[in-house]
């Protein structure tokens, strides 16, 4: 049986202590009319060698194109150390932390992730994460509106270069919780929201400003200019960050002023592949003072009976398990193997690393961005300056340039016409510290082909 | 000692790294860093080392018997982990277009229609990320049936008073108020409490069944009728799915949605706190309002299906299809248990708790629920423990831990006074089982002798009991650089 270690003589030994004849009779308090018979429509029991068989033939169907999609999911480097630590047995078959004692290694290794997070984003106080970009950035207006006590209008201002996914989840989760999304447009040349748009709310009740940097376009908003707008006006300022770009671009905590009050965003550029979506990890910072409104757990380090230093789930009086109802959110597992490998990710890579991978993603994507627009008929969309993902403009329909690129094995981007058919025959792409020379040189040449048929 | 303790000015790991750094001043200062991130220097092995010993400190199921009730930590193959994580699936960009995602595509119907088997429902939308997140979604769907049938004034969810933190939680974010049920003296919900409070106010019922304290209840067709008959739905929590897998399908017991805990039943890894995968299971009549995306398949091929394919979806609750690689395990490992194997989860995982709950009752310990079935999972409660020798439950769990067992949970369902919720799962041995038998008798004997023995317990971890109420109120939540000065 596989996974199930009983022998025969074990079975009869329990069912005579438990004064039973069969397991059957166990089920004895289930209504007999309710049960069902065998599951017909699951397969057979296959062995893990034709499993394998299987699931290896399924993984080389999909031929592994070369990725210039970013979006949201940036191809990364993963050093090789992060993933044979993080699934180690006691990483990778623990749970929460409920028995402190017992759990010292994933506390604080959670404690050291905090640690790291706050000195990337220069906030104060992170959690120890929630389940992707989209979901924190949900979980952070709704902290936002709990935490902004003098708002009375629950209007969240949401720009329109904020990943349009995100913006999705964020209305879909706080929907019936009488919140109002406004969305900001965006400036056509530039790329970034709209300032006068903004001024419009000047001195109307604002409960928040989400301010992504880079935003949706890969291109530089005026963080300092935004955050700076936010607090004028009484409005808590929600940055949405890039955490590799963090390590290059001015920290959430340090913009404008006074820093950003709150700080969110995807942490799948710290050492999740790009695995179809998930699971990533969400993360959360905030301010010192906002620290009982976030939801999920949070690490603490304090003192055993022997004064010596440990560490412990701590406010867990804000949680589903403890104030039911009344908790600042259901979240209960969030994403602790991510957070594991992001933790020794981060350790590994340093801030000069991270920087690297940045500033050659970035070189990358420069280096993409002449050789496109040196196509006759393509050219890049907005003048501003730009991290490692920029709009360009297509001479021809964007579903069939992308559709033959695919057949050449090439991900030449992402379209935006579904979002953003303003911009018109446009994509979206991010050339990664990943890619060659070659690999760009091949995309320029085929993207040239494929244009001038 | 901390990572951060560990670092030096100027070293690093740096074959992982670019070998030179770019130049990036074509972006303005202005949008710049001044300063870098304070974040570790180590070389890997340091790295390597430092974590490898971390991982030392922790209790897992690989380790450790980890009877944790309510969390179903069962063996989790290696199988699972090695394949989900091959190259193509590890390597696919989840906006990659669809015929270049036909195998990770294949994978995920394949997995939906084994759900929708087990869980006796019309569809099956994988995307909800965990537990929490496919009760946000049930309960959300709910939520915009009500509404598109113009039956806009049931503002009320029911829910147990056993049920999950997470489920007044859920329901409150999804704008119900939550009215909570009691529980009859049997362990079933007190149908009459029920009768008293259902009506046109009720948008539905959100029920763990077995519930939370290890037992089926019994009237849960009368239930059904009763909130079906007032207009409400039925929600199912499929926390406690592993009790009945294969034997019998919440569809069939009349539930309207259904999550379930794929790292639970499905043995996907509990990784520390998550990744989870929450997949939601919806009868017909919830169908439209399922969160996307989807998979489908016309003739051979398989794609996705987004808000276009489903106007009334309640949409997406991540940025793309949730934990894709938590799914790629949870099927793999359905693929290995198979259709006969189904049941069998069911019945080994039961067998085990009804027999060390005869026995802990043989030993001595008084079981909450004595005259009835044990489901997969049941309770113990320490309350004469507590009253005559002082030593409560949350000394037996410290002291199980001095033993080699990780405590089983501990206060919880909060209507069972001094009480462990005990689930050893179908993967552990008899021998393991009276191991745990074997401790929990021999620390009620130094309860009797030695009281304080047990209270100032564990001994032989990392770190003795820690101060819950230090953490809480001089909050340590970051390394700063300042301490290195």
């Amino acid at each position: 049986m596989p996974f199930i270690p009983h022998t025969e003589e074990e079975v009869s030994e329990m069912l005579a202590a438990i004064g039973v004849s069969d397991i059957e009779t166990l089920f004895d308090e289930i209504p007999e009319n309710l049960k069902c018979g065998e599951l017909v429509s699951v397969p057979p029991a296959l062995s893990e060698m034709e499993i394998g068989q299987l699931m290896n033939g399924r993984a080389s169907e999909d031929s592994r194109p070369v990725c210039f999609i970013g979006a949201g999911a940036y191809d990364h480097h993963v050093p090789a150390a992060v993933w044979q630590i993080a699934t180690r047995g006691e990483f990778y078959s623990a749970y929460t932390p409920y028995q402190a004692e017992a759990s010292q290694g994933t506390l604080q290794l959670l404690y050291e992730f905090q640690s790291m997070m706050t000195a990337l984003t220069a906030m104060d106080v992170s959690s120890a994460s929630l389940y992707d970009g989209a979901s924190a950035l949900a979980e952070a207006v709704l902290m936002a509106v709990r935490a902004n006590r003098k708002s009375k209008s629950k209007r969240v201002l949401m720009p329109r270069t904020l990943n349009p996914t995100y913006r999705r989840v964020v209305d879909n989760i706080v929907r019936n919780q009488k919140i109002e999304l406004v969305e900001l447009p965006f400036d056509e040349k530039s790329g970034t929201t709209d300032m006068a748009a903004l001024e419009a709310y000047a001195g109307e009740d604002v409960t928040a400003l989400v301010i992504p940097q880079p935003n949706f376009f890969g291109v530089l908003e005026d963080v300092d200019a935004m955050t700076d707008w936010a607090k004028a006006n009484k409005a808590l300022s929600i940055g949405v960050v890039n955490p590799i770009a963090q390590s290059v671009l001015q920290p959430a905590g340090e913009w404008g002023g006074d820093g950003a009050d709150i700080c969110c965003g995807e942490g799948q550029p710290l050492g999740a592949p790009l695995s179809s979506g998930g699971p990533y990890f969400g993360f959360l910072c905030c301010k010192q003072a906002l620290v009982r409104q976030m939801p999920g757990r949070i690490i603490g380090r304090t003192l055993d009976l022997d004064g010596k230093e440990g560490f412990a789930l701590t406010l867990q009086a804000r949680e589903q398990h403890i104030r039911r109802s009344k908790a600042t959110s259901n979240i209960c597992t969030n994403q602790g193997l991510m957070v594991t490998a992001a933790t020794i990710h981060m350790a590994l890579m340093g801030s000069e690393g991270l920087e690297r991978v940045a500033a050659a993603s970035h070189k990358n994507t420069v280096n993409l961005v002449e050789k496109l627009s040196a196509i006759e008929g393509v050219e890049l969309v907005f003048d501003n300056p730009y991290f490692h993902e920029v709009v360009v403009r297509l001479p021809a329909p964007v579903k069939d340039v992308l559709q033959s690129l695919a057949d050449r094995n090439v991900l030449g981007g992402f379209d935006l016409s579904r979002d953003y058919p303003e911009l018109g025959d446009a994509i979206l792409v991010c050339a990664t510290e990943k890619r060659t020379g070659e690999e760009i040189d091949n995309f320029v040449q085929e993207l040239e082909r494929i244009i001038g048929l | 000692m901390l990572i951060f303790e560990q670092s030096k000015a100027g070293r690093r790991a740096t074959a992982q790294a670019p070998l030179s750094k770019a130049d990036i001043s074509d972006i303005p200062e202005q949008f710049r860093r001044k300063q870098a991130a304070a974040l570790p220097e180590v070389s890997e092995m340091q790295a390597v080392r430092h974590y490898t010993r971390l991982s030392q400190k922790n209790f897992s199921i690989d380790t450790h018997f980890y009877p944790l009730g309510s969390c179903t930590m069962k063996h989790n193959p290696r199988g699972s982990n090695e394949l989900a994580m091959l190259p193509g699936f590890l390597s696919r960009h989840p906006e990659a277009p669809d015929d270049h995602s036909q195998g990770f595509l294949a994978c995920m119907h394949d997995l939906q229609e084994i759900l929708k088997e087990v869980a006796g429902m019309k569809e099956v939308s994988l995307s909800p990320a965990a537990g929490a997140q496919g009760e946000f979604a049930g309960v959300a769907m709910i939520k915009a049936y009500h509404d598109a049938r113009g039956d806009t004034e049931r503002n009320e969810i029911l829910v147990p008073d056993a049920a999950h933190g997470t489920n007044p939680a859920s329901a409150v974010m999804c704008g119900y108020k939550v009215r909570e049920i009691p529980t009859g003296d049997d362990g079933d919900v007190d149908l009459e409490a029920l009768r008293e409070v259902v009506g046109p106010q009720t948008a539905g019922i959100m029920l763990t069944n077995p519930s939370t304290l290890g037992v089926f209840d019994r009237k849960i067709e009368a239930i059904a009728a009763l909130v079906h008959e007032a207009g409400g739905l039925l929600y199912y929590d499929g926390a406690n799915l592993n009790a009945i897998l294969g034997k019998v399908r919440p569809g069939d017991m009349g539930f309207d949605v259904i999550h379930m805990n794929l790292h639970k039943t499905f043995s996907t890894p509990h990784g520390g706190g998550g990744p989870g995968a929450g997949p939601v299971g919806v009868s017909e009549r919830l169908v439209p309002y399922l969160p996307v995306p989807m998979v489908a398949k016309d003739g051979d091929a398989f794609r996705w299906v987004f808000e276009e394919d489903c106007p009334d979806t309640i949409g997406r609750l991540s940025a793309f299809a949730g934990n894709a690689g938590i799914l790629l395990r949870a099927y793999i490992y359905a693929r290995m248990i198979g259709r006969e194997g189904m049941a069998r989860i069911a019945e080994y995982s039961t067998l085990n708790a009804n027999y060390m709950n005869k026995l802990l009752q043989e030993a001595g310990f008084e079981a909450a629920y004595p005259d009835r079935r044990a489901t997969h999972e049941f309770i113990i409660t320490l309350r004469k423990q507590a009253k005559e020798l002082g030593v409560n439950t949350m000394d037996f769990a410290k002291r199980l831990l001095d033993y080699g067992f990780h405590a089983p949970t501990t206060y919880f369902p909060l209507l069972v006074p001094e009480c462990l919720l005990i689930e050893p799962t179908e993967t552990e041995d008899k021998a393991s089982l009276d191991g745990f038998i074997e401790a929990m008798k021999q620390i009620q004997q130094e309860a009797e002798t030695d009281a304080e023995k047990v209270k100032g317990a564990p001994y032989t971890l990392p770190v003795r009991r820690l101060d819950d109420v230090r953490a809480a109120r001089e909050l340590d939540l970051r390394w700063t650089p300042a301490e290195n000065a």
